[in-house]
């Protein structure tokens, strides 16, 4: 079971019924629960996309899109049934929030997929959750089983003469399907390897239907938006940014946990203030802002908001809310090495800039790494990465290349600090520190 | 070949779920991983059947997943997560331990049968890092010593 954490900074909205038992349905229900879908079921679809639309929620998963236009894309007729997907594949290197969402709240999910579906005029859902995470795929069983007891899944749901179905769905271990398309195609039964676009899921997904997927954090933010609006929504956030989301902090920080702040939270007062800063009186090196995927910012680059634009301005990605800190003592090679071999285990092979890219360079770290570099693998490296970019049908092969291109702009001068046979600087045998553990 | 009760109602509930019968193959390879131990020949050409594809369709997708697996493992599989957060907070010294501990490298299994070892990637526990998993529990914020613990835990299970 995951320790919560708390700061006075904190906004909660996604996680305002964490800790207060509202896996039990009736907790739910004294908590708000179901209110956003009985009013969602008064109003007309176009309405609640506008809602969605205009309060500046976005993808949560790490694309960043906005949620009411991506609904928009949906066709209004459709001679194949419409789905709604939550992407609960939550496999990030660095992201463990969806985690918190089905374990303290997995109504609020569902009450999300129902209200997507009222929006696009689908008639059922899938919860996807990976199959690690088991526990919560029962949390999950759980409450859609006590949902349909109710009457809030199933035919006429809130007696309202709409139906409505939920279906849980269970992974097997593969980063890759957390992508949309590998996604669909591990819930259809195969391997999780990517579809080619367009045509998009909106338009053909799930067995050729329309299909929204959204991230489970996000679905989890819309019933709070029906319920107390676009406007109030968008101004907590910063603009085109809307709402709050939930960071998860760890690595090189004093209070590691997942923490609710309104979107445009400043970096450095989140390792700082929230965070409790750096252990063990080292300095900062380097953070991964938003999930392994995402370029690394210097510890000269984090003073600024918490947002998609200002992130992707900075050369990076807000991405999945995994912010995880790097002190003085760490080797660059070797967290560059360590995201490579993420990526190289999780390549599906399908593309081979993605297989061949990741693989050579793999062994290209590792061998560096242990002192058998030479000079030109260094330009190598970039040159390797950035012919990988664009060139794959998902986006796994630009998420292994654009922390590699940062680390070898960034931190050169560690990369040759490894050169002519020397042995990595920061190997310190027999003398590892232990970091102090937050609960 | 014989599945339990459970397995039979979740399968049977699980294909009221989806407009194909092949949807149900993920969650249900792994639901009989959990029964037999392992996707046995027996189990690849049972589930085929019943889904009416071919053993050489379940292979492909058994190989995709890294959580399946068609060679038996110990009754404890001690996952230790080796991705960035937990490298940060000491996933290598953890490894080590363990290794020293169990005797055994990555994907080995103890000759008593009672532990297997893997290194995994990240398994959403990054702020409660270093993390573990065995079989399908969490162990977080761990310690070579409270990894101790954690392994005579289980060990004490089957005395």
């Amino acid at each position: 079971m995951a320790t919560l954490v708390s700061h006075p900074d904190e906004v909660r909205i996604v996680s305002k019924r964490f800790g207060q038992g509202a896996t039990k349905i009736d907790r739910y229900l004294e908590l708000d629960g179901y209110k956003a879908v009985r009013k969602a079921l008064g109003m007309q679809p176009d309405a609640i996309i506008n809602e969605v639309k205009n309060s500046g929620l976005r993808g949560r998963g790490g694309a960043g899109f906005n949620t009411g236009l991506k609904w928009s894309f949906v066709p209004k007729q459709s001679v194949k049934p419409k789905y709604i997907l939550c992407n609960g594949d939550e496999s990030e290197p660095g992201t463990c929030k969806d985690r918190l969402i089905f374990e303290e709240d997995p109504h609020s999910v569902i009450e999300g997929v129902i209200i997507a579906g009222l929006a696009v005029g689908a008639s059922s859902g899938y919860i996807y959750i990976r199959g690690e995470y088991r526990y919560l795929l029962e949390i999950m069983q759980k409450a859609i089983a006590d949902a349909y007891a109710k009457g809030f899944l199933g035919k006429n749901i809130f007696g309202s003469g709409r139906d409505f179905e939920v279906y849980w769905h269970g992974g097997a271990g593969a980063y890759e399907v957390g992508e949309e398309s590998a996604l669909m195609e591990s819930l259809e039964g195969k391997r999780g390897v990517p579809r080619i676009r367009p045509p998009f899921p909106a338009v053909v997904g799930l067995w050729g239907g329309p299909t929204v997927i959204n991230n489970a954090e996000t679905l989890a933010s819309v019933p709070p938006i029906i319920l107390a609006g676009a406007e109030w929504f968008a101004n907590l956030g910063t603009p085109k940014n809307g709402g709050t989301r939930l960071f998860c902090l760890s690595g090189h920080v004093n209070k590691p946990g997942v923490y609710e702040l309104p979107m445009g939270y400043n970096l450095k007062k989140m390792i700082y203030e929230v965070g409790g800063g750096i252990p063990n009186g080292r300095k900062l090196k380097a953070v991964v802002p938003g999930g392994s995927s995402c370029p690394l910012l210097t510890a000269e680059e984090i003073d600024l908001p918490m947002d998609f634009d200002t992130l992707m301005k900075a050369g990076s990605m807000l991405g999945s809310g995994g912010v995880v800190m790097v002190d003085d003592s760490t080797c660059m090679v070797k967290f560059a090495l360590r995201i490579m071999k993420f990526y190289q285990h999780e390549s599906c092979g399908w593309c081979i800039p993605c297989r061949e890219g990741t693989d050579w360079l793999d062994k290209t770290l590792t061998r560096f790494h242990s002192g058998g570099g030479i000079r030109k693998d260094i330009d190598n490296i970039q040159y390797l990465s950035e012919n990988m970019l664009g060139r794959t049908f998902c986006p796994l092969g630009d998420a292994a290349a654009l922390p590699t291109i940062s680390i070898v702009k960034k931190f050169r001068k560690e990369f040759e600090d490894h050169l002519e046979g020397r042995p990595c600087p920061f190997e310190k045998k027999g003398t590892v520190e232990q970091l102090p553990v937050f609960a | 070949m014989r599945f339990s009760d459970q397995f039979e109602q979740r399968f049977t509930e699980m294909l009221t779920h989806y407009p194909t019968k092949r949807s149900v193959l993920v969650p249900t390879l792994l639901y009989a991983q959990d029964e037999v131990g392992f996707l046995s020949e027996e189990v690849i050409a049972e589930i085929a059947s019943r889904l009416d594809l071919t053993e050489l369709d379940v292979r492909n997708v058994i190989s995709y997943y890294s959580m399946l697996t068609t060679k038996p493992r110990g009754k404890f599989n001690v996952q230790v997560c080796r991705n960035i957060s937990c490298l940060l907070r000491g996933a290598d010294e953890l490894i080590e331990h363990c290794e020293k501990k169990l005797g055994i490298g990555h994907k080995g299994t103890t000759p008593d049968g009672l532990f297997s070892f893997e290194h995994v990637e990240c398994i959403g526990a990054c702020s409660w890092a270093p993390a573990v998993q065995v079989n399908y529990d969490f162990h977080e914020n761990l310690t070579t010593e409270t990894m101790d613990r954690v392994l005579d835990e289980y060990r004490k299970k089957v005395q």
